[in-house]
């Protein structure tokens, strides 16, 4: 039993993290209808900002001076890359994200070096035996992933109300349903665009700080940002809420399926396991379990 | 001219009271105005102005250049040779958001609603100029940011009312029956409180019942609101009850530019348009 608990809790706690991922897929898309592949590579460039600063400052202070960064990167990226792109079809929009993608995994390893850099929080390592009244032996629950969790929820629930709610968000979901309707109220798509590409600079930047400060900053972080593919596809590509659910799903369905099924099938099941689930979600709703339901004139 | 524009500090806002005799800077002046895309000269040489309160229409046959004109006072075409003047201003380059931030907002023939956002969210959106709070003080909900989400709420509530719609408020807009888009459209372009109100083909593809909906929200918005419209339209009848004078259009030429009963009564405006049209209706 307490086994069991614990295998949901870690699945959890990885589901936190990949909803982080999907969330910065999410902002994206929803505020100007791209796909952003560059996700993981922001992740990776964020994160390698963040170890290298905090070799030579605490890291609070490390942590506003790499959001610093990505704002900037965020300004660059408009000015250089989407401002040309104003009304370009979809697909031209998706492949200059891929060039951007390997832009910035090239530049992040030639600035900030390629290298294994730790991050560290300060956070403490030891775990907690809890509900020991409860279940013989209690749950093991590791302290840092608790903080972890906690603090990617809390920027979940900030960046949903944000959206939902203040005035600047719902400028950015006008941007993302009509360029053209938009300009005609006064919405300037170019400051839109360097605000949600900011914020997916911010949720990169946390991404990459959880994930480094557990596994240390290396190329491989870019990487991760697949995972937030099935938990994309499983939540629904216009959905925030989506993206928490479907990262839960996914990093509970993982570990479940690991732990219970791993030994029936030989094992290494945690790997592909995200895609299966995507694939039968897809068959079934193609727009995802919360996504808008694409409404078309016929 | 020198004139007209030396009054321009004496200008004030179309939506207070509207001094009838006594005359006026116009809200909107063109002074020959060229477009041409390519080889295609969409417009030439077109001149007219726009008086505050005032519902002005421009009609013309099918390719007669009216959506480029439009276009052109929005700011989406920039005319090769011409000059705009907005409210005493002379203006160079126009932009769409420019042109918002002056104070002309628009609606669309082709509806462009924010198709997944509710009624009440399109509305607000074009509250979007009127917020002053900044994006960290909307983000942490500050006081000033929550009571100013409030104002403008009050303002899209008076709008929702005034055009009917309040059963609807929390549906995407993307469900609705294309009639009530259209209203919706126009919800948002008064949102924005526009010196100056643009409305392309506010009426097409609608039924009687729902155009004479339509008038009625035109009419009063230009009243209760004291909007000033510049409106395109096919619907001869609608054009000529609607409005106080009447720019026709052919083949990118203004042909008239008069009275709705001076305009029908025009031969060269009869063989252009009305010819075709009264045969239709």
């Amino acid at each position: 039993m307490g086994f069991f608990i614990e295998t949901i809790i870690a699945g959890l706690m990885s589901g936190v993290l990949y909803a982080l991922i999907a969330l910065g897929f999410v902002l994206i898309y929803k505020a100007s209808g791209v796909f952003n592949f560059a996700q993981g590579a922001m992740v990776l460039f964020a994160a390698l900002a963040m170890a290298r600063l905090q070799e030579h400052m605490p890291w609070p202070l490390a942590f506003l001076l790499a959001f610093a960064i990505m704002v900037v990167l965020a300004w660059l990226i408009e000015r250089l890359v989407l401002r040309h792109l104003i009304n370009q079809e979809g697909v031209t929009l998706l492949m200059a994200t891929l060039g951007v993608a390997y832009f910035l995994e090239g530049l992040g390893q030639m600035v900030w070096g390629d290298d294994i850099y730790p991050i560290d929080l300060g956070m403490p390592k030891q775990p907690t035996i809890m509900l020991q009244s409860l279940i013989p032996g209690g749950i093991l629950v590791s302290n840092e992933d608790l903080i972890a969790a906690g603090s990617a929820a809390a920027l979940v629930a900030l960046l949903t109300l944000f959206f939902q709610k203040s005035g600047v968000g719902r400028a950015l979901r006008a941007v993302a349903d009509d360029h053209q309707a938009a300009q005609s109220i006064g919405i300037p798509l170019s400051r839109m665009w360097v605000i949600v590409w900011s914020i997916a600079g911010l949720v990169a930047l946390v991404t990459g700080m959880i994930w480094g400060s557990k596994l240390g900053v290396q190329f491989s972080l870019s990487l991760i940002a697949l995972k937030g593919l099935p938990v994309v596809i499983l939540g629904g590509l216009t959905s925030v809420p989506g993206a928490i659910v479907g990262g839960l799903i996914v990093g509970l369905g993982e570990k479940l399926a690991e732990v219970y099924l791993g030994p029936l099938l030989g094992g290494g099941i945690e790997s592909w396991f995200a895609y299966l689930l995507a694939l039968l979600v897809l068959l079934a709703r193609p727009q995802g379990l919360f996504g808008e339901r694409i409404i078309d004139r016929v | 001219m020198v004139a007209l524009l030396d009054t321009a500090s004496a200008f004030t806002q179309p939506s207070s009271a509207q001094a009838l005799a006594a005359p006026q800077m116009p809200v909107l002046r063109l002074e020959d105005i060229h477009l041409r895309f390519g080889g295609i000269k969409a417009l030439q040489s077109i001149g007219f102005d726009v008086q505050p309160g005032e519902i002005r229409a421009i009609i013309g046959p099918n390719g007669a250049g009216k959506s480029s004109l439009l276009n052109v006072i929005n700011g989406v075409y920039q005319p090769q040779q011409g000059r705009l003047t907005f409210a005493g201003q002379t203006l160079g380059l126009m932009r769409p958001v420019l042109a918002a931030k002056l104070g002309i907002a628009r609606t669309f023939q082709n509806l462009a609603l924010f198709s997944g956002m509710s009624v009440l969210d399109n509305i607000m959106a074009g509250r979007n100029l009127h917020m002053r709070c900044g994006l960290l003080s909307q983000a942490l909900r500050l006081r000033p940011a929550v009571r100013e989400e409030v104002t403008h709420r009050l303002v899209a509530e008076r709008i929702i009312d005034f055009l009917e719609i309040q059963a609807w408020r929390k549906v995407p807009v993307g469900r609705l029956p294309y009639g009530l888009q259209k209203r919706v459209d126009l919800g948002r372009a008064l949102a924005m409180e526009p010196k100056l109100l643009l409305l392309d083909e506010p009426m097409a593809g609608m039924n009687l019942e729902e155009k004479e909906d339509m008038s009625r929200f035109i009419l009063e918005a230009c009243e209760e609101f004291g909007t000033t419209i510049v409106l395109i339209e096919h619907d001869m009848g609608v054009v000529m009850d609607l409005s106080d004078r009447v720019v026709v259009l052919d083949y990118g030429r203004q042909i008239a530019d008069d009275t709705p009963d001076a305009v029908r009564a025009n031969p060269e405006v009869i063989r252009a348009y009305l010819g075709s049209a009264t045969q239709e209706g």
